[in-house]
């Protein structure tokens, strides 16, 4: 563990990459405590304060930073709020297909026959389908809310967690200490979780941080198409597509603003997730 | 070869009639359509008049079936909010987007690809690291996020292109295209490029890959002792060589690029076939979501099929009617 960290920071964008994703985690589990305003009490709005641009002192006697939106809202604190349901629909969702996508891999893998043949055919159709179309089409079909959409996320993503577990996995099954487990008395579940699992996961991790970041991406993506969650509590996604309509008037804050916290977040999820790939991979190792 | 290509065929029926169950089942079965099309005081006999002329008093089953016999005869419905047959509506949205997509597709191949060989065959330069740090971000950055940059910078800040709608066209065999007039593409310059990006970053990162392996094969080194020059080398063998894996990849991502381009022609307002199933969704219009969604499946089958067949044609080990 000691000499993983040590390699991981040899690379000094990775790192900063990786303490721009606690910074922002962190900021936004602490964002209660670090905003001027709860930007989803309706009570704490002033539509005096609305779209005036970043440094204004508003009514609340604060100064907004970044700006307010169309509904008088803090942009610093509906950011940081964002944030929180951002990576709250990202985690959940990442979690939810990296345990569903996981269990049929190693299923497939471990039955074998026509369900490894059902599942696997399953897996390949939904990959040549794009992600987005089906998340669309599901969350229209399902209605707003955090459920419809964490379902929608899972279902447009569990596919990559089993593809790479059923890769994993078979591969893993060939070798030796599988073997040898099976000589032992030991249950076939027991094998599967104490020995197959463990030594499935460097692969999957890495294709869980990639996924959290495409479940921000693809949540922000809805929320922008107006599909994701109720717009009384935004998510970054709608702030932005809310702010889109001012841009054309030059009041560029309250959709870049936004943009850019997103930005930040993904692409440091992606550099870290490009980071653990490299070192995972036996084939770059010194 | 035949035998393969017929196993493909039943194949490709079999995913579409899976698909349509599907896309039947999801839009149907979830919800209750009748709220759409009845308005909330419409008395008990208009209410139960339409839920007849629509079928929709029927077991599921046979609804499917209805719907299935129908298909199979190339009517995909009325649109509930519009009126208009769903295939006329999306046939006539389909030329704006299939003109963006093929647009896009060609940038992502006309930059991509040379941008891409360079930075395999210099990949130690800070010019190939610059491209490839671009093709990160073209990977992880939203389409939508990119869309609103472009139009700030192009349209609104700079005021060199339009921000949105399609302009004018040219009507060519009944359909209008963009691309044939100068205003037109001007219309046409940011949504093709916004929708371009991520294939940009991914043909830059195959044929980079690509190129770095050829480069070290023995091809190159006989031709290098033959004494070509690098340029020949590269234009002759290494493009050659990477074509086929680009090619596969392009031809799926054809695919794929419909689908994004939803995003893409919400942000242009570019009435194209991603706008209409947005404003259907939004609409609940559901003859036009199912008939969208079957029409994208088919396209998808077909292209995965189309793609299957040429690998056959490409690679002769396939076509002894190996299982795929």
């Amino acid at each position: 563990m000691a000499q993983f960290w040590r390699e991981y920071r040899e690379n000094w964008i990775a790192t900063l990459a990786l303490a721009v994703v606690v910074l922002i985690v962190a900021a936004a589990l602490a964002a209660p405590l670090i905003t001027p305003q709860d930007p989803y009490d309706l009570a704490n709005l002033n539509l005096r304060d609305a779209r005036r641009p970043p440094g204004f002192v508003g009514s609340g006697g604060y100064v907004h930073w970044l700006g307010t939106d169309a509904q008088g809202r803090d942009l610093f604190s509906a950011i940081l709020y964002g944030l929180r349901i951002s990576l709250q629909m990202g985690v959940a969702a990442g979690a939810v297909a990296f345990g569903l996508g996981t269990s049929l891999g190693i299923m497939a893998a471990n039955i074998g026959g026509k369900i490894e043949q059902g599942i696997m055919r399953l897996v390949d159709l939904q990959l040549s389908f794009p992600a987005i179309l089906l998340a669309l089409v599901l969350v229209a079909v399902l209605g707003q809310g955090r459920v419809p959409l964490i379902i929608a996320l899972v279902t447009a993503q569990y596919a990559y967690f089993a593809r790479t577990a059923y890769g994993a996995a078979t591969a893993e099954r060939q070798k030796d200490y599988i073997e040898a487990a099976r000589a032992t008395p030991l249950p076939g579940r027991s094998i599967v979780l104490r020995h197959l699992l463990p030594n499935c996961m460097p692969p999957l991790i890495v294709v869980g941080t990639v996924q959290i970041a495409n479940a921000i991406s693809l949540e922000a993506t809805l929320s922008f198409l107006g599909l994701g969650l109720p717009p009384t509590e935004p998510s970054l996604g709608m702030l932005i597509a809310n702010g889109f309509q001012y841009m054309m008037s030059g009041r560029t804050w309250i959709s870049v603003y936004p943009g850019i916290a997103l930005i930040l977040l993904i692409v440091a999820i992606n550099i870290v997730g490009d980071q653990l790939r490299d070192q995972f991979n036996p084939r770059l190792r010194r | 070869m035949l035998g393969y290509i017929i196993q493909r065929l039943i194949q490709s029926a079999f995913v579409m009639l899976a698909m349509s169950a599907l896309v039947f089942l999801g839009v149907y079965a979830i919800g209750n359509p009748i709220d759409v099309l009845i308005s909330p005081d419409a008395t008990q006999d208009i209410r139960e008049a339409t839920i007849r002329h629509y079928g929709l008093d029927q077991p599921l089953w046979r609804q499917y079936l209805a719907f299935l016999g129908r298909l199979l005869q190339g009517d995909l419905g009325r649109s509930f909010v519009l009126n208009i047959p769903v295939l006329h509506l999306v046939l006539s949205r389909l030329p704006a987007t299939l003109e963006l997509a093929l647009t896009s597709v060609l940038i992502g191949a006309f930059i991509g690809i040379p941008l891409g060989i360079y930075a395999g065959y210099r990949p130690e330069s800070p010019v190939s690291k610059a491209i490839m740090a671009a093709s990160v971000l073209g990977f992880s950055v939203p389409t939508f996020w990119v869309g609103l940059i472009l139009i700030l910078t192009f349209a609104v800040n700079l005021d060199w292109l339009p921000a949105g709608d399609r302009g004018p066209t040219v009507e060519v065999f009944g359909v209008g295209w963009s691309f044939l007039t100068w205003e037109g593409l001007r219309f046409m310059a940011l949504p093709a490029l916004n929708l371009s990006l991520f294939k940009l970053a991914m043909l830059i990162r195959l044929s980079r890959a690509g190129t770095r392996e050829i480069m070290l094969s023995d091809t190159v080194k006989f031709a290098r002792a033959a004494g070509l020059t690098d340029f020949t080398i590269l234009r002759r063998h290494v493009l050659r060589l990477i074509s086929i894996p680009l090619v596969t990849v392009f031809g799926l991502e054809f695919g794929s690029t419909l689908a994004f381009a939803v995003v893409t022609e919400t942000i242009f307002s570019w009435p194209g076939v991603g706008k209409l199933i947005i404003d259907s969704i939004t609409s609940l219009d559901r003859p036009v979501m199912v008939g969208y969604l079957i029409l994208v499946a088919f396209l998808f089958v077909t292209i995965n099929l189309v793609v299957d067949l040429t690998y056959a044609v490409l690679d002769p080990r396939l076509r002894r009617g190996r299982r795929v």
